[in-house]
C-alpha cells in the first residue's frame, strides 16, 4: 500500500522589539542569567502586564505580509498550566480571537536542478496569534536551573493548516516565513538564538484515504535542516510501522539531531485542560483601517515578487536571483546600480552575486561595512563595456582593489597601470596582421564557420600581451573580414 | 480632650502645619499606642519602628525647609499586607509569603511617598484577601476593638481594627467583594471602595483582578477623601486604570455641601432582613436624610439575588489563575519534602503547606469552574449575569444620585461563629458584592450601634463620582458624633 | 448546564496543583458541592442575548510605547528565592 504524510506546522517567531511584550524590561539574547527581569517577568505579587505597541505592530505587519485577515477586534486570554519556566504559571495568549486569521505562505519546491525554478505552492495558514515567551531551563544531572531572561519576550505563533506532505515542503515553508520576516524587519529569525522555533504535527495515511491518520507531535526541531530531516525521518518511521501493521498512538516525539532519529517523549496523558479565560488585567485591541494601512505601507516588496521582477525586468538568470533576493539589503544594493544601467544588469548581477559576496566572505565583513558602492561598481561595468579593460582583468585585478580601497574602477585602472598602452588603431593593426598570417581560419570563417574566429583571436591577444579586450578584437576582426 | 492618637488625620495635619506637633512626635505616639494595645487587638503582621521614624524625620526636615508635600506629609498610614512596599515584608497573611520581602513599590505606595506620608506597619488580613472576618490569616486573629471576642470583619480587618484602636490615623485596605466596607462597618470607621480603575492596582497582590480595588480607610469622611486624593489617578502600569483627571475631592465636597440629594433604597436590600436591630440605625440614617430635604426613593436592583453566585464564580476563577504563581519555585515557601523526581510534586506539596483552608477551597472552586466542559456554564454565564447586575445599577442611577443600604446584614460576629459554613460566610457579603461586580464606588460610614457594636451605612455612587458619596456621607457625619466615639480598650 | 452533582476532587486538585489529604478531599467535596449547587441558581436567568462583562469599564488599546524603562537587578529579583545557584533558580530536574 502507498502512504502519504500530512503535516501541519506551528512556528514560533520572536518579534524584534526593545522591550518585552507586557512590560518595559529589555528583550534580548546573550545576557547574564536573570538580568532581563522585573516584577512582571518574575511574576511577583502585584505585578501587572501592559501591552507593547510595537509587538502589535509587528504581528499585524507579519499577518499582512502573509496574506491574513486582520479582524477589527482581538483580545487576550490566559492559558493556565504549571511549568517552572512560566513565572505566572499561565501564559498570556489569544484563544478564540487571534489578531490574524487565515492567510497563506507561498513556497517554492526544488526544481529539476539548481538552475531551474521549482514549482510554487500556497500553504494555508489557520491563524497567527501573539503571546509571551517562557524562560529557559538548563538541565544538569541532579537538577535544573531556570533563567527568566527570555520570559515575556514577544512571540507570535504561526499555525498552518495540515497542508504539507514532506520535509522538503516544511523546509520551504520555514524558509519562506523566515525570509518574509527578515524582509519586513519583524524578526531576525535566528534559530540558534531561539528567535524561530517549530513544532510539527505529522500523520500518515494510505493514499486515497480522506481521514487523517493518528497525529504525532514532533518537537525539538531546532534548525531549518532539523525540520526537514526530523520530519522525513518521522514519516518513514510511521510508514514502516504501519506497514508492519503497528497502529500509531497519539503522542509527542522529539527529534534527536545528534543521533539522527526521533524519540518518544510522552504518550498523550490526560488531555491538557488549560482553563482558558479572558485575561482580566489586559484590555482588548481594536484595529481600524488606518492602522492596517499604515503597516501595509511599511511592507517592502516581498521576496517572491522581487525575484519574478528581477528575472523579468533585468533578465537575471534564476540562479543569480536565488543569491540576491533572499538578502534584502544585497538585492537593494544591486538594484540601485542596475536601475541606472538596466542593460548592464546581468553583468552587475554577476559581480554582486559572485565577486562581491566572495570578497565580503574573505574579509569577513557585512554589506554595510563595504567600501565599494553601487555607483562605483557601475564604473567597472562601464569600463569593460567601453573596452578599457577586458572582463577577466576587471574581475581579477580591478574589482578586488575597488573592494579594498573604495576607489572607482577608473582610479584603480589608472593607479595600477592596467589601462592598455595602445589604442584601437593598434588593435586594428594587430587584427589585420593576424588575418594576413592565418589564411586557413579566414577561409573557414568566410565559408560560414563562425567559430573559426577564435583561431584569429588568440594571435591578437598574444600580440597585445593579453591586454586587448576580446570583445573589441572580435568586433574588429568581423569588420575587417566583413 | 481627644487623645492625640484618636485625632483625625485632618486635625493632625493642621497641628503639623501650625508646628504644634512634629511628625516624629506623632509617629512616636502611634508607635506607643500600638505597643499598648496590640496584644489585645493584633492588627499588625509587622511594623518597622526605625523605618517609620526615619520617614517622620524626613517629613519634619521638609517642613522646616518650607517644602511640605501636602496634607498627608508626616501622617502615618498603615498598609494592608497585600500591597508591595519596597524592602518591606509582603505576606498577604499567608504562610506562602511568610518570608517574602518586596523588591518594589506599589503605585499607590509610591504616590503616598511622594505625598510625604509615613508608611506605617503591615496590617493583618484574611489570607490573600479571601474572607470576611480576618480569621483566615495564617499568622494571627485580629480582634474587634469594640468587643475583643468579635471579629473585626474582613478581609481588611487589620486596617479597620487599627483605626478603631488608635494604632494609625489612616490605613489602606483593598476591596474585592466588600473587604473595605464590611470591616469598616464592623469597627465603626469609614471605608471607601473607589470605582474600579480609580486607584492603580499595580503592586496590589491580586485576588480577583476584575473586582479588586485599593481604597482608603479612616476615622472621618474628610480623612478618607484626603487619603483617596493621595492614591487616586491614572497609572500607565495598570491597563485597567481609568484615564482621567482626579477631582479635588475636598473642594468638590465643599461645593456639594447642602445639596438636596435624590437617594435610592434598593427594595431587594430591605426585604428579608435577618437582624432587625442592626437595621435600626440604618433606618434612622435614612430618616435623617429625609429630614435634610433629600428625596428618598425606592429603586430596584432585580438581579441582587444572583450577585453572590456570580461573584463566587468570577472571583474564584480569577483567583485560581492569579494565585498559580505561588508555587514554591521563585520566591514563595517551598516544601522541604517533595518527590524531586516528579516536578509536579513540588507544586502540590508547597501549595498544600503554603495555602490555608479558605484559599485552597477557593482555588479549587475557581479551577473547577474554568475546567474543561464547565467554562460556558459557569464563568461565561457569570460574566453575562454580571452585565445584568451592571445594568441594574445603570438604570437605578438614572433615577437617583446615590443609593443607601446597610453595609452588612449584621454587626460583627463572634470569632469562630461562621468558620464551619463557608456558604453562610459568603452570603454575609450580599450588600457589598454588587458594587464590585458593577465596578461602582461605595463607602461605609458609622451610623449607630446595635448591642454595643457599630453599624455601618453604605452609600453607593455612580462610577468615578466618589466626591458625591463622600459629600452624602459627610452630610450625615457632620450632624452626628460617631467619629469621636471610640471603643474602651 | 451539565448537572454535575459531585465535583471530581482528585482531578480538580491535581489541576490546581494542591495536594489534599483524604479528609480534606471529603470535606472540600461536600462544601464545594453545596456552593456549586447554590451558584447553579444562575441557570434560572435567560442570558442568551446578553454580552459578557470582562471589565467593569471597558476601553481598548491600552498600551505603552516600546521603550526600556523597567528593571530589577538580579540580586533583587532572586532575593526571595528558596534555592538558587549561578544566579538562577534551582528546581527539581525537569524531564521534558
Amino acid at each position: 500500500m502507498e502512504y502519504e504524510a500530512v503535516i501541519g506546522l506551528e512556528v514560533h517567531v520572536q518579534i524584534k522589539t526593545e522591550s518585552k511584550i507586557f512590560t518595559r524590561c529589555r528583550q534580548g539574547y546573550g545576557y547574564e542569567p536573570n538580568t532581563l527581569v522585573d516584577a512582571v517577568i518574575m511574576g511577583l505579587p502585584g505585578a501587572l502586564p501592559v501591552m507593547n505597541k510595537a509587538s502589535l505592530d509587528g504581528i499585524i505587519k507579519a499577518g499582512l505580509a502573509l496574506n491574513c485577515v486582520i479582524p477589527d477586534y482581538c483580545k487576550w486570554d490566559r492559558k493556565n498550566y504549571f511549568y517552572p519556566d512560566s513565572p505566572n504559571n499561565y501564559q498570556i495568549t489569544q484563544y478564540d480571537k487571534p489578531i490574524c486569521e487565515g492567510g497563506y505562505v507561498e513556497i517554492e519546491l526544488p526544481g529539476e536542478n539548481r538552475g531551474v525554478m521549482g514549482e510554487h505552492k500556497k500553504i494555508q495558514l489557520t491563524r497567527i496569534h501573539l503571546e509571551n515567551d517562557v524562560g529557559k531551563l538548563n538541565h544538569f544531572s541532579e537538577d535544573s536551573l531556570v533563567d527568566y531572561n527570555r520570559a515575556g519576550s514577544s512571540l507570535m505563533e504561526i499555525v498552518s493548516e495540515p497542508d504539507m506532505h514532506s520535509g522538503e515542503e516544511a523546509f520551504a515553508f520555514l524558509t519562506a516565513i523566515r525570509q518574509t520576516m527578515i524582509y519586513c524587519g519583524i524578526s531576525d529569525c535566528d534559530m540558534e538564538k531561539g528567535q524561530m522555533r517549530a513544532d510539527a504535527n505529522i500523520s500518515v495515511r494510505p493514499v486515497g484515504q480522506k481521514e487523517l491518520g493518528t497525529k504525532i507531535e514532533l518537537k525539538n526541531l531546532n534548525s531549518i535542516t532539523g525540520v526537514k530531516n526530523g520530519i522525513d525521518y518521522e514519516i518513514k518511521r510511521q510508514i514502516s510501522e504501519l506497514k508492519r501493521g503497528k497502529q500509531q498512538v497519539q503522542a509527542t516525539w522529539r527529534w534527536n539531531a545528534d543521533l539522527g532519529r526521533t524519540e518518544l517523549m510522552r504518550e498523550k496523558e490526560d488531555a491538557h485542560d488549560y482553563r482558558y479565560f479572558p485575561d482580566p488585567d489586559l484590555m482588548p485591541v481594536e484595529i481600524d483601517d488606518e492602522w492596517r494601512q499604515r503597516l501595509r505601507d511599511e511592507i517592502p516588496e516581498l521576496p517572491w515578487d522581487k525575484q519574478r521582477r528581477f528575472m523579468k525586468e533585468y533578465g537575471l538568470p534564476y540562479t543569480i536571483t536565488c543569491v540576491l533576493v533572499p538578502d534584502r539589503k544585497l538585492s537593494d544594493w544591486f538594484e540601485s546600480a542596475a536601475k541606472q544601467a538596466p542593460k548592464s544588469a546581468q553583468a552587475l548581477g554577476n559581480l554582486v552575486a559572485n565577486d562581491l559576496l566572495r570578497e565580503m566572505g574573505e574579509a569577513g565583513i557585512s554589506l554595510d561595512e563595504c567600501k565599494i558602492t553601487p555607483d562605483s561598481l557601475l564604473t567597472l561595468v562601464r569600463a569593460v563595456e567601453k573596452g578599457v579593460v577586458p572582463k577577466n582583468v576587471a574581475n581579477k585585478d580591478v574589482f578586488p582593489e575597488m573592494f579594498k580601497t573604495g576607489e572607482t574602477a577608473d582610479q584603480v585602472i589608472e593607479r595600477k597601470g592596467l589601462k592598455p598602452d595602445f589604442d584601437e588603431g593598434q588593435v586594428r593593426a594587430w587584427c589585420q596582421e593576424a588575418i594576413d598570417e592565418n589564411p586557413r581560419p579566414v577561409e573557414d570563417f568566410r565559408s560560414g564557420n563562425d567559430k573559426a574566429l577564435n583561431a584569429l583571436l588568440g594571435p591578437v591577444m598574444k600580440k597585445s600581451r593579453g591586454k586587448a579586450n576580446p570583445q573589441l578584437v572580435q568586433k574588429l576582426i568581423r569588420e575587417l573580414l566583413g | 480632650m481627644q487623645e492625640l492618637y484618636y485625632k483625625t488625620a485632618s486635625e493632625l495635619s493642621e497641628l503639623l502645619d501650625k508646628k504644634e506637633l512634629s511628625a516624629v512626635e506623632l509617629t512616636k505616639t502611634v508607635i506607643e499606642r500600638t505597643k499598648a494595645v496590640e496584644d489585645r487587638v493584633a492588627a499588625f503582621n509587622s511594623y518597622d519602628e526605625a523605618d517609620a521614624l526615619k520617614q517622620a524625620e524626613a517629613s519634619d526636615l521638609r517642613r522646616a525647609g518650607g517644602k511640605t508635600l501636602g496634607p498627608l506629609d508626616g501622617i502615618p498610614v498603615g498598609i494592608k499586607d497585600v500591597l508591595a512596599v519596597k524592602d518591606q515584608p509582603l505576606t498577604c497573611s499567608s504562610k506562602m509569603l511568610e518570608n517574602f520581602v518586596s523588591p518594589y513599590d506599589a503605585t499607590c505606595i509610591q504616590k503616598l511617598r511622594s505625598n510625604g506620608a509615613v508608611l506605617w506597619g503591615r496590617l493583618n488580613m484574611d489570607e490573600y484577601a479571601m474572607g470576611s472576618s480576618t480569621e483566615n490569616s495564617a499568622f494571627k486573629k485580629t480582634s474587634n476593638p469594640w468587643n475583643l471576642d468579635c471579629v473585626p470583619g474582613g478581609s481588611s480587618g487589620g486596617s479597620a481594627a487599627a483605626l478603631a484602636a488608635g494604632e494609625a490615623p489612616l490605613t489602606l485596605g483593598s476591596d474585592t467583594g466588600g473587604s473595605i466596607r464590611q470591616p469598616a462597618s464592623y469597627c465603626g470607621v469609614v471605608g471607601l471602595k473607589p470605582t474600579y480603575g480609580r486607584v492603580s492596582r499595580f503592586g496590589l497582590a491580586a485576588f480577583a483582578s476584575s473586582l479588586d480595588q485599593v481604597g482608603p480607610m479612616a476615622r472621618s469622611v474628610k480623612d478618607a477623601a484626603m487619603l483617596l486624593q493621595g492614591i487616586a489617578g491614572h497609572d500607565e502600569r495598570d491597563s485597567t486604570s481609568y484615564r482621567a483627571d482626579v477631582p479635588d475631592y475636598l473642594a468638590a465636597m465643599e461645593s456639594l455641601k447642602g445639596k438636596k440629594w435624590t437617594l435610592g433604597l434598593p427594595k431587594e436590600y430591605f426585604e428579608n432582613v435577618s437582624d432587625e436591630s442592626a437595621m435600626k440605625p440604618v433606618q434612622d440614617a435614612i430618616e435623617f436624610y429625609r429630614s435634610l430635604g433629600c428625596e428618598i426613593k425606592e429603586v430596584s436592583l432585580p438581579h441582587t439575588e444572583y450577585a453572590v453566585a456570580t461573584y463566587y464564580i468570577i472571583a474564584t476563577a480569577e483567583a485560581s489563575s492569579n494565585l498559580a504563581r505561588y508555587d514554591g519555585i521563585r520566591y514563595t515557601h517551598r516544601a522541604e519534602a517533595f518527590d524531586a523526581k516528579d516536578s509536579v510534586d513540588i507544586y502540590c506539596q508547597s501549595r498544600a503547606e503554603g495555602f490555608g483552608e479558605e484559599v485552597k477551597r477557593r482555588v479549587i472552586l475557581g479551577t473547577y469552574v474554568l475546567s474543561s466542559g464547565y467554562y460556558d456554564a459557569y464563568y461565561l454565564k457569570a460574566q453575562k449575569v454580571r452585565t445584568l447586575i451592571r445594568r441594574d445599577f445603570e438604570n437605578a442611577f438614572k433615577e437617583v444620585d446615590a443609593i443607601l443600604a446597610p453595609t452588612s446584614p449584621s454587626t460583627a460576629f463572634k470569632k469562630g461563629e461562621k468558620t464551619a459554613d463557608p456558604l453562610s460566610m459568603y452570603l454575609s457579603d450580599i450588600y457589598t458584592i454588587s458594587a464590585n461586580l458593577a465596578g461602582i464606588a461605595g463607602l461605609s460610614l458609622p451610623c449607630g450601634y446595635s448591642d454595643g457594636l457599630p453599624v455601618g451605612l453604605q452609600v453607593l455612587g455612580k462610577p468615578f463620582k466618589e466626591e458625591e458619596i463622600l459629600a452624602v456621607a459627610q452630610a450625615f457625619e457632620s450632624a452626628h458624633d460617631f467619629k469621636n466615639q471610640h471603643p474602651n480598650l | 448546564m451539565s448537572k454535575k452533582t459531585h465535583i471530581d476532587i482528585d482531578y480538580t486538585a491535581k489541576l490546581a496543583r494542591i495536594a489534599l489529604s483524604d479528609e480534606e478531599k471529603a470535606k472540600y467535596s461536600e462544601q464545594l458541592d453545596s456552593i456549586i449547587g447554590y451558584v447553579e441558581k444562575l441557570e434560572e436567568l435567560d442570558t442568551s442575548d446578553v454580552e459578557p462583562t470582562a471589565h467593569p469599564h471597558p476601553v481598548s488599546n491600552v498600551w505603552q510605547e516600546d521603550k526600556v524603562s523597567s528593571e530589577l537587578s538580579v540580586q533583587e529579583a532572586l532575593k526571595n528565592a528558596p534555592a538558587q545557584r549561578d544566579n538562577m533558580i534551582v528546581v527539581p530536574k525537569v524531564v521534558d
